[in-house]
């Protein structure tokens, strides 16, 4: 029976191949060699290609060159009878299927450029349903939660199920698991993607149902995103083809279904998905494949019922993932949390400007607290009507022997995206300017305002019950108290802010490890010292040490910081230890506080990249929002793929936004007052803070003397800013030392 | 003591004369042949064996003939055997039956490695020419093969031009490997180089047991001196030479034929063939070359598809020529071109006796001279061409072949092919018997066909055998013996190890027997395979039995066999592989090198047949017991072909329980801890 799989897949390389040859042929004939070809906005170049043969394809004519290849990879038929091993073959024939698919895809953005949407969202209302390529800011984005888990994986969807229904049930299970769905092509016309829709499920980036394209070909979108996160978060070479897949077979949990009839062109792309240990698993009668190795557990299984494929599937590929399972009458997981309850679907609305909202996670005595204990002051959805609106107060109250007051912002943190997991239900801000949505089909479900209250219960035991006790959730609908309650929650938010601003590296001798991106980017260790939060922004020094509490084997260990070998560039002999081991040998000493010398190393997942600018005598950064160039003469992205996956390269240095005010900011290599560039929507993130850091540094206006791109994206074109204004960098001592 | 003798009826003395074809071979083609060989009255050693039956005392290695004062023969008494009687048993010497056994036994070593390593050797220096440009017939064709195994003589295969890295010429390349490997043979201190290809632990065992040879011929040499009358008198002192010498065929000698084989001439990837006699065809010129050496055979190759002697062969009036191999010179041939088999070591004489055949052209090793007295009752011209290898006996003619003017050589051997084709006679009989065959697994080529370009990798054959689909691997080899019926013992072992899911790696006239019997085929796997095994076979699109080449090409099984432990999950060295090979009809004295490289690799290896250490007890022990203890691996001795497939299975399942697979193991489900527990 393989031999009938290799027999039509390899046919189908032939005919993708030819096609392509074809396209390429005319697209060069009207187009001429050296018209550009690319995806939108990526240093990946067309990234298959890119990360297997390290080429990198720029025009019409690069490509040529890669159709070549791709058509000697071509194995020869396979004969009936006493056939020569045709796995390699069939794997081959993949490869170059994929390769000409990417370079179809890419010529369609010349000839076609109105058939993707570049975009993050579709836009349905106005048929701007397909995606395609996604670019490196939606990559690095989503990319991200591949590394740190909140994603495990992807399913890889080709064709259409039975129904819309169908369709709609097999991507909320995905959903429910936190898996992405990318999906592609069609069968007879339907795609599942449309199917979703008329299912009235949100598909796109944010609800992780990613519609890539209608057409086979789009499979090369889910395979170019993978072999991206082994560039970028893996540190693997473009090129080094063996460790790209390998990264994809052991790293990133992907895996196809195919609906509906497999045909010739489907069966190759399929054997060319095995190269990156991605198996098929088919709702119809396909021949099978079961012995393991090139993928982790079976190639090809068939002939599965749609209420089994998606739990068939996860095992097939050897993923662990449990189901969030919370007693409310909503689906939950992460994939909803970019779901949006638009105005059209509105039920019913709380703070968000029109009403006041305030959330407060606050210790108590053990004896104040009665674990899952829920209750409603106020209206709840059932007594208004639809399209209403009401303030609201959510107060979690938490007791028990380990719980700190440290504690409490951590939680309060959480309240966002647990009650966005939810879905129909959406979440914004925090704090006091906290923002829920109620959608109206969440109310048909039968979801009442005290369901926030279990969400929170169980969800938080879930993550955090070795630091707590009990948790009871007080929910207020009533304006007075609403109000009171505000009052006081910022009182509490204006303390606990002061004491993490004003906490420094010297006041503490333990600093936290976070080694959470090792899943993505093995070598990859980050410190977190009070002042110099996780580059990825996401942790800071109080909350890795909760999580080592939380749990005291996890990724986040306490580091002794040891013998001090430098306070100007931040280098302690512990740290050095600790990093040598964890990094497996890779990384043997790090600093704190420069850019320059022996930076802290990147795994890709950092919010802004700094750079040195030499003819400035300053420093740049950049954050991952911003598309455009920079002085440095590169891109975000390109930057993150210089120096990702677990490298320190002098020059440049992966940071947190918020590292930027904190105090020891590159102090080593001058500190903040180095700044010379930073993209205006940084500038504006920031500024108030910013604005006091400069004070703090006596240049009350230095936001305004740091360059954005409004003034220049090369170092010539800025230097005459920094000049007038009298940027104190240039006054500095060399920073290339 | 061990049955020598085992297949014949007792017939009364006057028939003895004549065998009976249908108990001597079952391969069908054989079988008419010798009927054939009957009517025409040609005496064959099938005969032979019928009616000269082998000494007791020399089968059973305890006859000492090295000084002029013996042979010394020392028969194991029933008495001595059942401890009844001390064993007092010793030469004019005093020479022990250890010594005399162990004696006999390095010498069986030391020839057979000679064997392969001279033949290694006419490679290296033929190599060596090429790469100098000093023969035009020779090319330097597999330059991927040449930067892969540069780096193990540690020849750079980059230089520096400036700051920047660049290839170096192949021909620079080549002519230094060409340098590196030809000195292996004339090394007198140091290691060979190739011994640091075996896993680690493997590498350091032998360290520290002081056995990596130092140089080949030097322990040929050796061997050959500590034999002598009065020299090394202790038999594990002995075996441990045996090793040196052994492991300087294995892991040298033949191994340097084989990479340097391969770069001159390509490394076999699969491809089809075709074997047995019924390949010859009436109308066609019918060439035979036989023998070992891949020099003499590829340019006949060559010779015998250019147009000038394909017009030649039809101004004689046939429609074309037929070259077609027999013994391992077929097997260099067929893995490289698809040249068809005409059949093993026991059936030379017998395609001389189709009628058909207008030349057999031999180099060297296993060509029995009685194909000379045969050659005579036919048309058949039988050539010698190697000044090493001449045969006195009946018309043999000589055509000497040089490598450098190999191609004019060629052409004359074939010329003298050609115009023999009118002097067929006409009773010509060419059997109809011919198997389709797909060969070609050199190392290099399972691993490409275990993941194709990108993904290939020992991988997956490493977890099917992990899962169990796969129980282990057998390398079954080595040759034909005319005291054991033709092909059985062959196919019994290779039949009861598929059905039992036992994976086989096959070279030599095992190999022949095989593709005879259409076990070279990958429909043979749904025949003869379990489930397991079909399965895997199915999934990749091969045989169960895969071809890896010549006799001295088993050191492409020691290199599968390495890469395996690489692969990971089947332990850390090749003694921890559910693995096991034999040789059950074995005859030749490279069997028994080859056999003590395999042992001192970590391989349980057993022999079919007879072993001539039987009237040693002490020796045999040493052999059978003790190497295990020393190398992992050891010697054995199983006559009766299910019982040995039987004994391999249950070393393979031994094996897997010290592995920790013998039980069916749960799948395991990844999270990200785990994910981030992984190695880099
Ligand atoms: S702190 Fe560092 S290792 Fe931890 S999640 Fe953030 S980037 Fe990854
Ligand atoms: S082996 Fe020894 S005993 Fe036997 S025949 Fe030869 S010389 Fe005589
Ligand atoms: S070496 Fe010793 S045992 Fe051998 S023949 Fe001479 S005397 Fe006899
Ligand atoms: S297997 Fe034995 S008989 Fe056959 S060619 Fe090799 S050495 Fe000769």
């Amino acid at each position: 029976m393989s031999r009938l799989v290799a027999f039509a897949a390899i046919q189908g390389g032939y005919n993708i191949v030819s096609k392509a040859e074809g396209t390429l042929k005319r697209a060069i004939e009207e187009y001429g060699p050296d018209k550009k070809l690319e995806f939108p906005n990526t240093a990946y170049y067309l990234p298959i290609i890119y990360s297997i043969l390290g080429i990198p394809v720029k025009t019409l004519g690069d490509a040529t060159g890669v159709m070549e290849i791709t058509r000697k990879l071509l194995p020869a038929h396979i004969k009936g009878k006493n056939h020569l091993p045709y796995l390699g073959p069939l794997l081959d024939a993949g490869m170059a299927a994929l390769f000409a698919e990417e370079i179809v895809e890419a010529v369609r953005y010349i000839t076609n450029p109105d058939f993707y949407y570049v975009s993050e969202e579709c836009d349905p209302e106005n048929g701007k349903i397909w995606l395609g390529a996604a670019e490196d800011t939606v990559f690095r984005k989503r990319g991200v939660e591949f590394v740190d888990g909140t994603a495990p994986g992807f399913a890889a969807i080709v064709g259409a199920a039975p129904t819309p229904e169908i369709a709609k049930n097999i991507a909320e299970e995905y959903q429910k698991r936190n898996l992405y769905v990318f999906m592609c092509a069609n069968q007879n016309g339907t795609t599942f993607t449309e199917q979703l829709i008329q299912a009235g499920v949100q598909v796109g980036w944010n609800t992780r149902l990613v519609p890539f394209s209608p057409e086979i070909n789009g499979a090369v979108f889910a395979l170019g995103f993978a072999n991206r996160a082994a560039m970028a978060f893996g540190g693997i070479k473009p090129g080094d083809y063996k460790n790209i897949l390998l990264y994809n077979k052991d790293r990133v949990f992907a895996f196809v279904n195919a609906f509906g009839d497999v045909n010739a062109e489907w069966a190759v792309n399929a054997a060319g998905c095995v190269n990156w240990g991605f198996p098929t698993i088919a709702d119809t009668d396909i021949p099978e494949i079961l012995p393991t190795g090139v993928c982790t557990y079976e190639h090809v299984v068939g002939n599965v019922a749609h209420e089994d494929i998606v739990n068939r599937s996860i095992e097939i590929r050897g993923l662990k993932v449990t189901v969030a399972t919370i007693d409310i009458p909503l689906a939950y997981g992460a994939a909803f949390e970019g779901e949006r309850v638009r105005k059209d679907d509105l039920y019913l609305e709380l703070g968000g400007g029109k009403t006041q909202a305030v959330e407060w996670v606050t210790m108590k005595g053990m004896n104040e607290v009665e674990d899952g204990k829920v209750e409603l002051f106020g209206p709840d959805v059932a007594d208004v009507k639809p399209g209403s609106r009401l303030p609201l107060a959510i107060v979690v109250e938490v007791a028990g022997r380990n719980f700190q007051e440290d504690f409490e912002p951590i939680l309060e943190r959480q309240i966002h995206h647990l009650i966005n997991y939810a879905q129909g239900i959406m979440h914004i801000g925090q704090r006091d300017i906290s923002w829920v949505r109620v959608s109206k089909q969440a109310v048909e479900k039968g979801f009442s305002l005290k369901h926030i209250g279990t969400i929170l219960h169980g969800k938080l035991h879930q993550d955090f019950g070795s630091v707590f006790d009990k948790v009871q959730v007080k929910l207020y609908t009533e304006k007075d108290k609403v109000d009171e309650l505000t009052a006081t929650a910022r009182k509490i938010y204006q303390t606990r802010d002061q004491r993490v601003e004003t906490m420094t590296d010297e006041a503490v001798e333990t600093y936290y490890s976070c080694t959470l991106c090792q899943s993505f980017a093995p070598t990859h260790v980050c410190m977190v010292s009070p002042e110099r939060t996780g580059l990825c922004g996401a942790y800071n020094w109080m909350d890795c040490r909760a999580s080592y509490q939380i749990n005291p084997t996890g990724p986040n260990q306490p580091v002794e910081k040891g013998e001090c070998l430098n306070p100007v560039l931040g280098n302690w002999k512990g740290v050095n230890d600790f990093v040598y081991k964890a990094s497996r040998q890779k990384v043997s000493s790090y600093n704190f506080y420069s850019l320059m010398q022996e930076p802290m190393s990147t795994c890709g997942c950092c919010e802004c990249i700094a750079a040195v600018l030499p003819t400035c005598n300053g420093v740049m950064t950049v954050n991952r929002d911003y598309t455009g160039e920079t002085p440095s003469g590169m891109k975000f992205t390109t930057l993150a793929g210089v120096m990702g996956g677990g490298a320190s390269s002098p020059g440049f240095v992966g940071h947190s936004k918020y590292n930027i005010i904190q105090g020891k900011y590159i102090l080593g290599d001058g500190g903040l007052l180095r700044m010379v560039w930073m993209p205006k929507i940084l500038k504006e993130e920031l500024k108030e803070k910013l604005i006091k850091r400069g004070e703090a540094l006596g240049y009350p206006n230095l936001i305004d003397m740091i360059a954005d791109e409004t003034v220049g994206i090369t170092e010539e074109a800025i230097m005459p800013f920094l000049q007038e204004k009298g940027h104190p960098a240039l006054s500095m001592p060399p920073i290339t030392g | 003591m061990a049955e020598i003798v085992k297949k014949k009826d007792e017939a009364p003395e006057k028939a003895a004369k004549l065998v009976n074809p249908d108990s001597v071979s079952v391969d069908p083609a054989t079988i008419i042949m010798l009927k054939k060989a009957q009517r025409d009255g040609i005496e064959t050693i099938f005969d032979r064996a019928e009616t000269m039956k082998p000494c007791n005392i020399g089968a059973e290695g305890i006859c000492c003939k090295n000084c002029a004062q013996g042979p010394c023969r020392l028969p194991l008494t029933k008495k001595i055997k059942d401890g009844l009687e001390p064993d007092k048993r010793m030469g004019l010497c005093g020479a022990t039956p250890e010594t005399i056994a162990a004696r006999n036994f390095a010498r069986m070593v030391a020839s057979g490695a000679a064997a392969h390593s001279d033949h290694g050797r006419g490679i290296a220096q033929v190599f060596l020419a090429a790469a100098r440009k000093e023969t035009g017939d020779y090319q330097i064709k597999d330059t991927r093969k040449l930067l892969q195994i540069a780096p193990d003589f540690g020849v750079a295969t980059t230089v520096m031009d400036g700051d920047v890295e660049k290839q170096r010429s192949i021909d620079e390349i080549a002519v230094e490997v060409g340098q590196k490997a030809l000195a292996e043979w004339g090394k007198q201190n140091g290691e060979i180089v190739y011994a640091k290809r075996a896993p680690k632990p493997r590498y350091d065992l032998w360290k520290k047991l002081d056995v990596i040879p130092r140089g080949i011929d030097r322990e040929i040499v050796e061997i050959m001196h500590r034999t002598h009358m009065g020299v090394d008198q202790d038999y594990e002192n002995i075996t441990k030479q045996c090793t040196r010498a052994a492991l300087a065929d294995g892991w040298a000698g033949s191994m340097i034929a084989t990479d340097l084989s391969d770069v001159m001439f390509g490394t076999p990837y699969p491809l089809h063939g075709e074997i047995n006699l019924g390949v010859l065809k009436q109308d066609h010129v019918n060439m035979i070359v036989h023998g070992h050496d891949p020099l003499l055979s590829e340019m006949i190759v060559v010779a015998a598809q250019s147009k000038d002697m394909l017009d030649y062969a039809k101004g004689k009036g046939a429609k074309g020529i037929v070259l077609a191999g027999m013994c391992c010179t077929a097997n260099e041939i067929l893995v490289r071109h698809g040249m068809p088999i005409a059949g093993n070591y026991l059936q030379q004489e017998l395609a001389i006796i189709t009628g058909a055949v207008d030349a057999m052209v031999v180099d060297v090793q296993c060509v029995m001279e009685n194909l000379a007295n045969v050659a005579m009752c036919y048309h058949t011209k039988l050539i010698t061409t190697d000044p090493r290898a001449k045969i006195i006996s009946g018309e043999t003619v000589h055509i000497e072949f040089d490598e450098h003017h190999a191609f004019e050589d060629a052409k004359k051997i074939v010329m003298t092919a050609i115009d023999n084709f009118t002097n067929r006679r006409a009773d010509v009989l060419i059997p109809k018997q011919k198997e389709q065959m797909v060969v070609g697994f050199s190392y290099e080529a399972i691993n490409y066909h275990l993941g194709g370009t990108f993904r290939g990798s020992y991988t997956p054959l490493n977890d099917n055998i992990i899962n169990g689909r796969i129980r282990g691997i057998g390398g079954v080899v080595g040759c034909n013996n005319a005291r054991t019926m033709h092909d059985s013992a062959h196919l019994i072992v290779v039949k009861e190890l598929l059905k039992n899911d036992v994976i086989v790696l096959t070279t030599g006239c095992n190999a022949m027997a095989c593709g005879k019997a259409g076990l070279l085929t990958p429909d043979a796997a749904q025949v003869y395979c379990g489930p397991g095994l079909a399965e895997v076979c199915e999934t990749v699109g091969i045989p169960p039995v895969l071809h890896m080449g010549s006799c001295v090409d088993n050191s492409r099984i020691l290199m599968a066999a390495t890469e395996v432990v690489k692969a990971g999950g089947l332990g850390k060295d090749i003694s921890d592989l559910p693995a096991a090979g034999c040789a059950p009809e074995w005859m030749s004295e490279k069997a028994i090198s080859i056999g003590q490289y395999f042992v001192a690799s970590g391989v349980y290896t057993l022999f079919g047949v007879m072993l001539p250490v039987t009237g040693a007890p002490k020796f045999q022990k040493h052999l059978f017991e003790d190497m295990e203890g020393i190398y992992g691996g050891k010697w054995d001795l199983v006559e009766d072909p299910y019982e040995m497939a039987a004994k391999m299975i249950a070393h393979i399942d031994l094996k897997r329980k010290a592995l920790g697979i013998d039980k069916a193991r749960d799948r395991v489900l990844m999270d990200m801890a785990d994910r981030r527990a992984m190695e880099a």
